[in-house]
């Protein structure tokens, strides 16, 4: 593993910022502030992304608005001979939980509960953190950025069971499984959260660092 | 930020920026098989691999061909008491296509089946004439940029876990069969893994944007 040499003669880091270049986020190049464009993979730059946290809130209140119908309504609709029987989320972990299949239970709760759930407070805790600069220390907060980013994604299991079981269990008069609308809204939810999380900038938790550290030497 | 000055001096291709943190460095490649490191976020910022690009373009090619053939082939197949069903893929994918739920099967076939399949035929297209040290492919980096806005995008992996947990749903309903593709998707998983594993995306921009030097 080589460690980067910093660019400039002492040990302290230099934000691209500081030194007058505004960075492309894509491929890494530096170019002088004033430029529009990265001239090698042709991204847009910005040297700090100011409107980036009314995206991240837009986004991430429409994530939390379609997560309420998708634990609302059922998702999925069981029909075995003469009886329909339909559950939501969380009645489906139940029930299965009941059959004694306690590790699917517990897959199916933290993917569409725990995670989607994380990732709200997670999204909305790191930007109300770089506005007010307190509590975390920038590497907890870079922490949580990158799980949030990472582990997004994983919510979409229970879409693709639905998905599976929904194409697969269609036995003519005995048994079938077929989708409910929370479906649809789980989706957009996952969906919605992701670009939330895609949205934020994470520069801005190291400035709200920086401006920490500076006003400490202050004192 | 005594240190601004003497960055400014350094000409801004030799300067590399972590686009996580903003640090700024002055350029150094690691070896093949080394990584560099930002000091500050802990972010990889150069992996170079070698014979990389060789080994990701067999990979995409091999995956091109498994998820073609895995969302043809029967995936699964469920009996009970005498009768049956068999899906494949990408009926799975467009099971919520009849109703209002169309929207939702355009986006599962697209997580499931078509974003990585392009991802994988942008990677060709774009990786084929570097490592053969031609000039780079016409809008190849329109194409690069586009695969990697895709990456999140991706899902055959968590499609692989969703199986597992509907298979044990499934279980004390009927009996479940696999089918070709079942067997192929579980390799195309592990494929699509270890190309993006592979891939050191500052190479790439750096070979799209100095073909002649690589």
């Amino acid at each position: 593993m080589v460690c980067m040499e910093l660019a400039g003669t002492s040990e302290e880091t230099v934000t691209a910022r500081a030194a007058g270049l505004v960075a492309c986020t894509r491929c890494t190049r530096a170019w002088p502030i004033e430029t529009a464009r990265c001239g090698r993979c042709g991204a847009k730059l910005v040297s700090r992304d100011h409107h980036s946290l009314q995206r991240v809130w837009a986004l991430w209140l429409v994530g939390l608005m379609t997560y309420i119908p998708a634990n609302l309504y059922p998702m999925l609709r069981t029909q075995q001979l003469f009886t329909v029987d339909e559950s939501t989320i969380i009645g489906g972990a139940v029930e299965l939980a009941h059959y004694g299949s306690y590790g699917i239970a517990a897959i199916i709760l933290f993917a569409s509960v725990v995670i989607p759930l994380g990732k709200f407070w997670a999204i909305a805790f790191l930007a109300i953190s770089v506005r007010q600069h307190e509590g975390f220390a920038a590497h907890k907060r870079l922490v949580i950025y990158e799980v949030v980013e990472y582990i997004g994604r994983w919510s979409m299991i229970d879409i693709f069971v639905v998905a599976i079981l929904s194409a697969l269990v269609h036995l003519e008069g005995l048994v079938s499984i077929t989708p409910g609308p929370a479906a649809f809204f789980f989706a957009l939810s996952v969906i919605f959260t992701m670009l939330s999380a895609q949205a934020f900038d994470p520069r801005m938790i190291w400035d709200a660092q920086a401006e920490d550290d500076e006003a400490a030497d202050h004192d | 930020m005594t240190s601004a000055p003497a960055l400014t001096d350094a000409p801004l291709e030799e300067l590399i920026v972590c686009p996580v943190c903003d640090a700024t460095y002055r350029l150094q490649r690691p070896e093949k098989g080394e990584q560099a490191v930002c000091t500050r976020c802990h972010k990889v910022l150069i992996a170079p691999r070698a014979k990389a690009g060789m080994q990701i373009i067999a990979l995409s090619v091999a995956t091109v061909v498994l998820i073609i053939a895995a969302s043809v082939f029967p995936f699964l197949q469920i009996s009970a008491a005498g009768r049956s069903n068999a899906v494949s893929i990408l009926d799975a994918a467009l099971t919520f296509a009849d109703g209002p739920l169309l929207v939702l099967a355009l986006f599962t076939a697209a997580f499931i089946i078509f974003v990585p399949l392009l991802r994988m035929l942008l990677t060709l297209y774009v990786l084929i004439p570097v490592v053969r040290d031609r000039p780079p492919a016409r809008h190849a980096i329109a194409a690069f940029r586009l695969s990697e806005a895709m990456r999140p995008w991706s899902m055959a992996e968590i499609f692989a876990i969703g199986c597992a947990v509907a298979l044990v749903k499934v279980a004390d309903l009927a009996t479940v069969n696999f089918g070709p593709a079942f067997w192929m998707f579980g390799v195309l998983v592990v494929l699509v893994i270890a190309q993006d594993g592979f891939m050191c995306r500052w190479s790439v921009w750096n070979s799209l944007e100095h073909p002649k030097k690589q």
